[in-house]
């Protein structure tokens, strides 16, 4: 009986190895394609590594040697974005002593392809992150501030998009209410828009309309929070339908591993934060394939 | 039998076609990691000598051994308040009051800062003036505002109902088990409602952040002038160890 059992798995197995083969042998391995998406977020003006004897952090963090990881991991996969979630600014004596510009400059020389906007980077003023801007080669993206009344009218996409091995990747940001939290004189006329809505927006002109293969939130709203009215990443997974993954910022929060959610049509997502002061890397690895050779079971995550 | 594999492998072509002239593929498979940045990392030289200059800069002017601390001083050590958060509030309290005090006549009656505007532990070891740039990064001076009896009751009910250590000297608040004030005592007497209190704090507090909005009823504000952050290093000078711990200033009696 067992053995009859066995005989009758392992011909379905060949059957089904079988069609694989057609499928590889026409055309699919054409569509076999690999996305690498790495993230920083509230590195805060760590350019340095901390000292060996700091009481938490020793020896950890440092730009050189997270340009050193992005350069071997682009080597390895050159269809490879790096993002940041916000708060590059505001932490060490580096920003009160330069305001910004060294930030952006290794930003700039580690490749970034994109940022969202914390509420650290008003810190200076919205006049003090436009005297920044110059020394960024990569974008500011922001779905929900309105900077219409302000200096940077212009210079923020809502999203973008990065065409990565024939694929479209759309990245789109979200920043956190401002008042309250930053001083008016800070942001001076940035509207500050509910964000779920303007998520949704975004993710639909990537998806929709741009035909994106992968969508991703840049997020600084906070992981979670008591107060559940408060946004959150994880309020915002539930109401989004497109987005594939959701990097946040803001509240520092350190995660054994991202957090699968379900989205508004039941699809698993990921949250994903790496704490906070350039300690850790997040490095996240789509595998495309074709269409008919998808899991009915859907997305494979290993996290 | 055979004509239902016939269908199936017609339907798998047709499928494999359609798929190949339109190219349509999706995700299949997502792997997570998070990668640790540290000394098995080898640096970039280029990066490195990049910032070298700036890194020189910062050094000369912040880098001399200021005091000691004997042990770690953090913000997260106590529930209703902290080592970090105390050291903070007395240190505006000690520092703060002669200047207001030669400047109006008036004695600041307590202090009330923000939890997160704590931003950094202090580590055990050598404090320098960048130790105070880490734990105060932002250029926010001290402010001191004049408050009814009444804002204070307000005020008193924000930190009960915050959930966060907010740092506070020269006051002493006691809970009851079930989280309600049995007594608030300002310089060792219970709050009287009848008279103003001047309240040391920040000017990033005073004018709406960290929602603080009990300080929209000020009666007066003096901006003195004097960055938190400088206060700090003055302080550091004076002492020759830096001590901070967990006291009974906001307690919640068992």
């Amino acid at each position: 009986m067992k053995r009859r059992a066995f005989l009758k798995n392992t011909a379905a197995a060949t059957a089904l190895t079988g069609i694989g083969g057609i499928s590889i042998g026409s055309c699919s391995s054409l569509n076999q394609k690999h996305v690498t998406i790495l993230h920083t977020n509230d590195v805060h003006s760590h350019i340095d590594a901390f000292p060996k004897d700091h009481s938490l952090y020793p020896n950890l963090g440092g730009l050189s040697r997270r340009a050193a990881l992005v350069d071997s991991i682009r080597k390895e996969n050159p269809n490879t974005l790096l993002l940041d979630a916000g708060d590059y600014f505001q932490g060490t004596p580096y920003f009160n002593f330069y305001g910004g510009e060294l930030e952006f400059k290794l930003m700039s020389m580690l490749n970034y392809d994109a940022a969202t906007i914390g509420n650290h980077d008003f810190d200076n003023g919205i006049d003090g992150l436009y005297a920044q801007l110059p020394h960024a080669k990569f974008d500011l993206l922001s779905a929900n501030y309105d900077f219409k009344n302000t200096v940077l009218d212009g210079h923020v996409k809502k999203h973008k998009i990065f065409k990565v091995d024939g694929l479209k990747v759309g990245v789109y940001g979200i920043g956190i209410e401002l008042n309250g939290l930053v001083n008016k004189a800070l942001f001076k006329e940035t509207r500050y828009m509910y964000p779920y809505a303007l998520a949704q927006d975004a993710e639909k002109a990537l998806k929709v309309y741009e035909k994106c293969d992968l969508v991703i939130c840049l997020s600084h709203l906070g992981y979670d929070y008591e107060n559940k009215d408060k946004p959150n990443d994880l309020m915002l997974a539930q109401k989004t339908e497109y987005t594939d993954l959701i990097i946040g910022g803001h509240t520092h929060t350190f995660l054994d591993k991202p957090t699968i959610v379900k989205n508004k049509t039941d699809k698993n997502i990921l949250v994903n934060q790496v704490g906070c002061y350039g300690i850790n890397l997040g490095r996240i690895d789509f595998y495309f394939d074709d269409l008919n050779n998808l899991s009915a079971n859907g997305v494979s995550i290993k996290v | 039998m055979d004509l239902k594999i016939q269908h199936f492998v017609i339907f798998i072509t047709i499928l494999f076609l359609v798929a190949c002239k339109q190219g349509a593929v999706g995700v299949s498979e997502i792997e997570a990691k998070q990668i640790r940045i540290d000394t098995d990392l080898a640096q970039v030289d280029s990066i490195d000598s990049f910032v070298a200059p700036y890194r020189k800069r910062v050094q000369e002017v912040l880098d001399s051994t200021l005091t000691y601390a004997p042990k770690m001083i953090t913000k997260d050590d106590g529930k209703y308040n902290t080592s970090a958060g105390n050291l903070m509030a007395d240190i505006i309290l000690s520092e703060a009051s002669p200047i207001f005090k030669t400047r109006t006549g008036n004695e600041i009656d307590f202090v009330l800062l923000n939890h997160g505007g704590i931003r950094s532990i202090i580590s055990k070891g050598n404090v320098s003036a960048q130790t105070a740039y880490e734990v105060m990064p932002f250029e926010n001076s001290i402010a001191v505002v004049e408050l009814a009896g009444s804002a204070i009751v307000e005020l008193v009910d924000f930190l009960i109902k915050s959930g966060r250590a907010h740092p506070i000297a020269g006051m002493q608040i006691t809970l009851t088990p079930t989280g309600n004030p049995k007594s608030i005592k300002i310089q060792g007497k219970l709050l009287d409602l009848n008279r103003n209190y001047y309240v040391g704090t920040s000017d990033y507090l005073v004018s709406g952040g960290d929602n603080m909005v009990f300080f929209k009823d000020a009666l007066s504000v003096t901006d003195i002038n004097y960055l938190i952050r400088n206060a700090m290093i003055d302080y550091f000078k004076k002492v020759d160890t830096l001590t901070a711990s967990v006291d009974d200033r906001f307690v919640k009696l068992k």
